[in-house]
């Protein structure tokens, strides 16, 4: 079969739009969350997905509302981690944990209520790109305009937070108000996430992107789009390369990501010899 | 013009006091050194003053508004003691950082944002370093980089905190010549916290001695003739403070 034979199915063409815009936001996201080391919270917010996904299916939603479904709850918890960091000082590892501790928890109990582990289930675990609905694109565009729309317009803070909270604060930018944001953006990311790389990878594509691009850049605004670029490559290539070897889609993005990000590693280590001007 | 009104300040950590009953005016102009031992509470009185930390007791106006309401960020410059969690590895270039202090300073279109980069970093002599990444300057670049960052919005206020700790000798002088230019050339106000006593007195025309409470508010001159602090310190201690002048 021909490459360009791959892109006349409606199937594949739903997988990459809806892979890209995905891989797109946990990049850029993502670059936020690794500076700020806040790199697990895709972790946590992924198993309280894992939660709202196993009641959504134990109240037999269809599929498409499975993932609105999972929204508030996920919502909910990102909120509540930061909560738990700032009210309770609770170290901010700790609070993910917590959360990702319920989360996971909370869905295996409801797994085993409704009959425990099934192929529905495990497609949210594992992701299924390549049975991507039509309305489920369409909730994909919607939400990577919300997403990338709300970055734009609130960058500079976004990075002011990031270099340092305290000269943000100083600066007079209401450092929990973008906290919160952050939190609730990377919530909505994380849920649209499940369904390219599944539950339990969700975080890799949230964390290898950023660190690859980090290797390479120079710049804040241009580490931002080495790593969506980044993770657009390895979500289009691992799709088609899935699809045409039958391979599993998602674990085969992550480790593309992991193979470009040997490559950055090896490209700083040989850049470095050459001095600064 | 008053540029700073702090009345009954106190602040207190765990129940303990830090700072206790601090009160004093800054007028528009005024280049005060603020000194004193370690944990006498000067980085608290600079927090407090920029509403890092919230004070138990007393009030804080800046530019005649009441903390609550205070909007005008655009016209403080804050340079911290140490930028918290510093990652040496972090990918912002020297004009991206400078850039942030424009943020609280209404809009400008793309040139003039550039032009107040490009002043602020040759007021700094740092701007050879505009494309650099900030995490491969050395310390005393960075700092430049930092209070470059402060500067350029052309404050009102300049607030320092400790900003010559990671200096040589030769550049903490440089530094400190530089700021007194700020602050006799623009008339910039200056608020700086140090522990360099010696260099702070030969450049400001007050010097605020704290440890917990306003221990002496004067000139530096006054501080080292005065009986006061003769009795308060002893005369050894005060000569060590004062002997290089």
């Amino acid at each position: 079969m021909l490459i360009t034979e791959i892109f006349t199915y409606g199937f594949m063409q739903r997988a990459l739009i809806s892979g890209l815009l995905v891989g797109i936001l946990c990049a850029v996201l993502g670059v936020f969350l690794v500076l700020r080391r806040l790199s697990l919270i895709g972790d946590g917010l992924s198993h309280v997905t894992f939660g709202s996904v196993a009641l959504a299916l134990a109240l037999n939603t269809k599929p498409l509302y499975v993932t609105v479904a999972a929204l508030p709850a996920v919502l909910l918890s990102s909120l509540g981690i930061l909560r738990l960091t700032d009210r309770m000082k609770i170290y901010g590892d700790a609070a993910i944990g917590i959360v990702s501790a319920a989360g996971i928890a909370g869905g295996v109990v409801l797994a085993a209520v409704s009959g425990g582990f099934n192929v529905d289930l495990f497609s949210y675990l594992f992701g299924n790109i390549l049975a991507i609905s039509r309305g489920e694109v369409l909730l994909a565009v919607a939400l990577f305009i919300l997403v990338i729309g709300v970055v734009i317009f609130s960058y500079q803070q976004l990075f002011a937070i990031t270099f340092d909270e305290e000269l943000a604060r100083s600066s007079g930018i209401k450092v929990e108000r973008i906290n919160a944001l952050l939190a609730l953006l990377t919530a909505l990311t994380v849920v649209l996430a499940m369904k390219v790389v599944g539950i339990m990878l969700v975080s890799a594509l949230l964390i290898i992107p950023p660190v690859t691009a980090l290797q390479i850049s120079r710049g804040f605004r241009a580490t931002l789009f080495t790593a969506a670029a980044i993770s657009a490559l390895s979500v289009a290539t691992g799709i088609i390369v899935s699809f045409m070897l039958n391979l599993p889609t998602g674990a085969l993005i992550v480790l593309l990501n992991i193979v470009l990000l040997l490559l950055a590693i090896s490209w700083r280590k040989i850049s470095f010899r050459v001095p600064d001007p | 013009m008053t540029h700073l009104d702090i009345k009954g300040l106190c602040c207190s950590y765990g129940g303990m006091d830090v700072l206790s009953d601090i009160t004093f005016k800054v007028a528009q102009g005024d280049y005060i050194g603020i000194v004193g031992p370690n944990g006498s509470g000067k980085s608290t009185l600079i927090k407090a003053v920029l509403g890092l930390v919230k004070p138990s007791r007393g009030s804080v106006a800046i530019f005649d508004a009441d903390f609550g309401s205070f909007s005008q960020w655009g016209r403080i410059g804050y340079l911290p003691q140490r930028i918290k969690f510093f990652n040496p590895n972090f990918p912002g270039t020297v004009e991206e950082i400078v850039r942030l202090g424009l943020l609280s300073g209404g809009s400008r279109t793309a040139k003039e944002t550039e032009a107040a980069i490009d002043r602020a970093l040759d007021m700094m002599s740092v701007a050879g370093l505009k494309k650099r990444l900030i995490g491969s300057l050395s310390g005393g670049q960075q700092q430049r980089v930092l209070l470059a960052r402060a500067m350029v919005n052309s404050p009102d206020l300049l607030i320092l905190d400790e900003p010559t700790t990671a200096l040589d000798p030769e550049t903490r002088e440089h530094f400190y010549s530089l700021v007194e230019g700020l602050n006799r050339v623009s008339g910039c106000t200056i608020l700086l916290v140090t522990h360099d006593t010696w260099s702070i007195g030969k450049y400001a025309n007050r010097f605020l001695y704290i440890d917990k409470k306003i221990i002496f508010d004067g000139s530096f001159d006054d501080f080292c003739h005065s009986d006061e602090m003769t009795a308060f310190f002893g005369e050894h201690a005060q000569h060590l403070i004062c002997h290089r002048h």
